[in-house]
């Protein structure tokens, strides 16, 4: 007789063995269904899950928000009116609703701030990557990233206090507020987004596509210009597209320093609005809720969340043309 | 068969760091002939490879002593753009790598890079370049297709194109077949057999084998030393070297 063995039979297990015995039901099995381990799965699953939902309810809360308040905006004004009118002044007597003066303010801006980004973001991304060390590029790369933890308001005062008195030096006609200075100064404001990931892009591309074109004769040049950007080109692109909804969306460098006269001008030197500046200036003011003045404000920010809603659909589909063609 | 060398190795010492991975090795590679390298991994035999076109020069902690003399070239001569030496001596390596792009941009990349712009002459380089890998049958009605979406064999070939295609003197194989299978390394065989009409070959292999079938000499490395380096009849039948033998008898390695 082997005494161990009585031994490892635990209490709990006789009793229910006794029990089921007696019932003829197999309580061992279910207590097993309902054992602790599954019902503190179970929790974990359902807290999580009501973390993600709570995301969608949200997004769906502010679009129908948005969607509601618009539509209460044109019962009063008229679409066409919204699309084709050249003027923005719903807070004057004399009330026009023409978007595209606001829309023409954030495009240029976005304009400006890409055409600074963009060549030096990519070019940044291949000087950390292809050319310097990897001591530099540990240090650099750090600090460029802080570039992007800058308070928006500060880059706002360093455009309104610092960049357009030094651009009214060079730019004749530049007034002090202006679409050119924020436009600059949030290009630099995006451009650590757009050369860190353009550069983990490029970092991305493997070794031996490097080599290759070296065994060649390639220079470090042609490498990088030829083997290493065209193969990164659906990370750079949407890192383009990335710091592109950024610049759209950003509110406080052009609510400090690019004036607020709402203009249909593609003129970077005089005093300009954008869509978030004026959804600011509103909200700021003591403007009544329910008034058409009121509403503008969800209009504007509709016409926000179509634009940057669209951009992000044509980089779903940038993204996947590129990788049809590159792998 | 014009036996002059192509390369002129001596006392060639190489160092990564601290660490000498290549100790005195002296060594002539003669053209039009397909000079194979064979030896345990970490003897040294690919980072020697790698010295012939500079392509240490990437390792931050590499250092070199001796001469690698290329047709009265000093390779590691201070006025030597190692550009200049690897439109030379063009090189293939263990995993096929072509670039992403068709296949057509890929044979014309090096040319693109000298500045041949002429389409005519760049057509008829694609071809000839192809037809020399042994591939233009397969891929011609697909030149614009992308290199990726062909077999890995196909692929190595292509690589094999594509150092063709800028005209070098050298062609350096790395392992070339370790990632493929035994038809596709069949195929890579006979096409170097073939290459070594128009050009030197060196390769690096792991199959000794493929090193008996394909090489006229062959050397093997063993700790960083160059343990013996003959006709490769000789090594295989009758090596000078104990050590060279129980290697290629598979006594260890």
């Amino acid at each position: 007789m082997n005494t161990e063995e009585t031994f490892d039979v635990k209490p709990i297990g006789r009793l229910f063995a006794v029990l089921s015995y007696f019932t003829k039901i197999n309580l061992a099995g279910l207590m097993k269904n309902f054992s602790r381990k599954k019902a503190y799965d179970k929790g974990i699953k359902g807290i999580l899950f009501l973390c993600a939902s709570l995301s969608i309810l949200t997004t769906i809360g502010i679009i129908s928000v948005l969607i509601f308040e618009t539509v209460e905006f044109f019962k009063e004004v008229h679409i066409l009116d919204f699309l084709f009118d050249s003027q923005w002044t719903p807070l004057f007597y004399e009330k026009h609703f023409g978007i595209m003066s606001l829309l023409c303010g954030t495009i240029l801006v976005t304009l400006i701030a890409m055409l600074v980004a963009i060549p030096l973001g990519i070019l940044s991304a291949v000087y950390l990557n292809e050319y310097a060390g990897e001591r530099f590029r540990s240090i650099a790369k750090p600090v460029l990233e802080i570039l992007a933890g800058i308070p928006t308001v500060v880059y706002g005062y360093f455009a309104l206090f610092f960049v357009t008195p030094l651009l009214q030096k060079v730019v004749p006609g530049l007034s002090g507020f202006n679409a050119l200075s924020p436009g600059i100064v949030m290009g630099i404001m995006i451009l650590p987004m757009i050369s860190s990931l353009s550069e983990d892009a490029m970092r991305a591309v493997p070794k031996s596509l490097r080599e290759g074109a070296y065994a060649m004769g390639a220079t470090k040049m042609q490498v990088a210009f030829r083997v290493v950007i065209p193969a990164a080109t659906s990370g750079i692109v949407s890192s383009f597209i990335l710091g592109m909804s950024r610049a759209i969306g950003e509110t406080m460098i052009v609510t400090i320093a690019s004036g607020q006269m709402p203009r249909l001008t593609f003129d970077p030197r005089v005093p300009i609005e954008t869509i978030t500046a004026y959804i600011v200036q509103v909200s700021l003011g003591d403007t009544p809720v329910g008034t058409i003045e009121y509403n503008t404000i969800f209009a504007a920010g509709m016409t926000l969340f179509i634009f940057t809603f669209t951009l992000s659909i044509f980089s779903h589909w940038l993204k996947k043309r590129f990788r049809e063609e590159y792998s | 068969m014009v036996e002059n060398n192509v390369f002129d190795i001596s006392a060639l010492n190489v160092w990564y760091g601290e660490k000498q991975v290549l100790k005195d090795i002296n060594i002539e590679i003669k053209a039009n002939c397909v000079t194979a390298l064979i030896g345990p991994s970490g003897c040294g035999k690919s980072t020697f490879l790698r010295c012939l076109n500079r392509m240490n020069d990437f390792i931050p902690e590499f250092h070199l002593e001796g001469k690698i003399i290329n047709n009265g070239t000093d390779l590691y001569a201070q006025k030597i753009d190692p550009i200049e030496i690897r439109r030379d001596i063009g090189m293939v390596f263990q995993k096929p790598n072509p670039f992403p792009k068709s296949v057509y941009k890929n044979i014309t990349f090096g040319l693109n890079i000298f500045g041949v712009k002429d389409t005519e002459k760049l057509d008829k380089i694609v071809e000839d370049s192809l037809r020399k890998a042994a591939l233009w049958d397969e891929v011609k009605d697909d030149l614009n297709r992308s290199a990726l979406s062909f077999s890995g064999g196909q692929q190595q070939r292509l690589c094999i194109a594509r150092a063709i295609a800028v005209n070098p003197k050298v062609i350096l194989f790395d392992e070339p077949c370790s990632a493929l299978d035994p038809i596709a390394t069949g195929k890579i065989e006979d096409l170097i057999t073939e290459l070594k009409k128009d050009y030197t070959v060196v390769i690096v292999t792991h199959n000794m084998q493929q090193a008996a079938r394909i090489s006229d000499f062959t050397g093997f490395f063993m700790l960083g030393e160059l343990a013996e380096f003959d006709k490769t009849k000789k090594i295989f039948t009758d090596p000078s070297n104990k050590v060279t033998e129980d290697y290629i008898t598979g006594r260890f390695g």
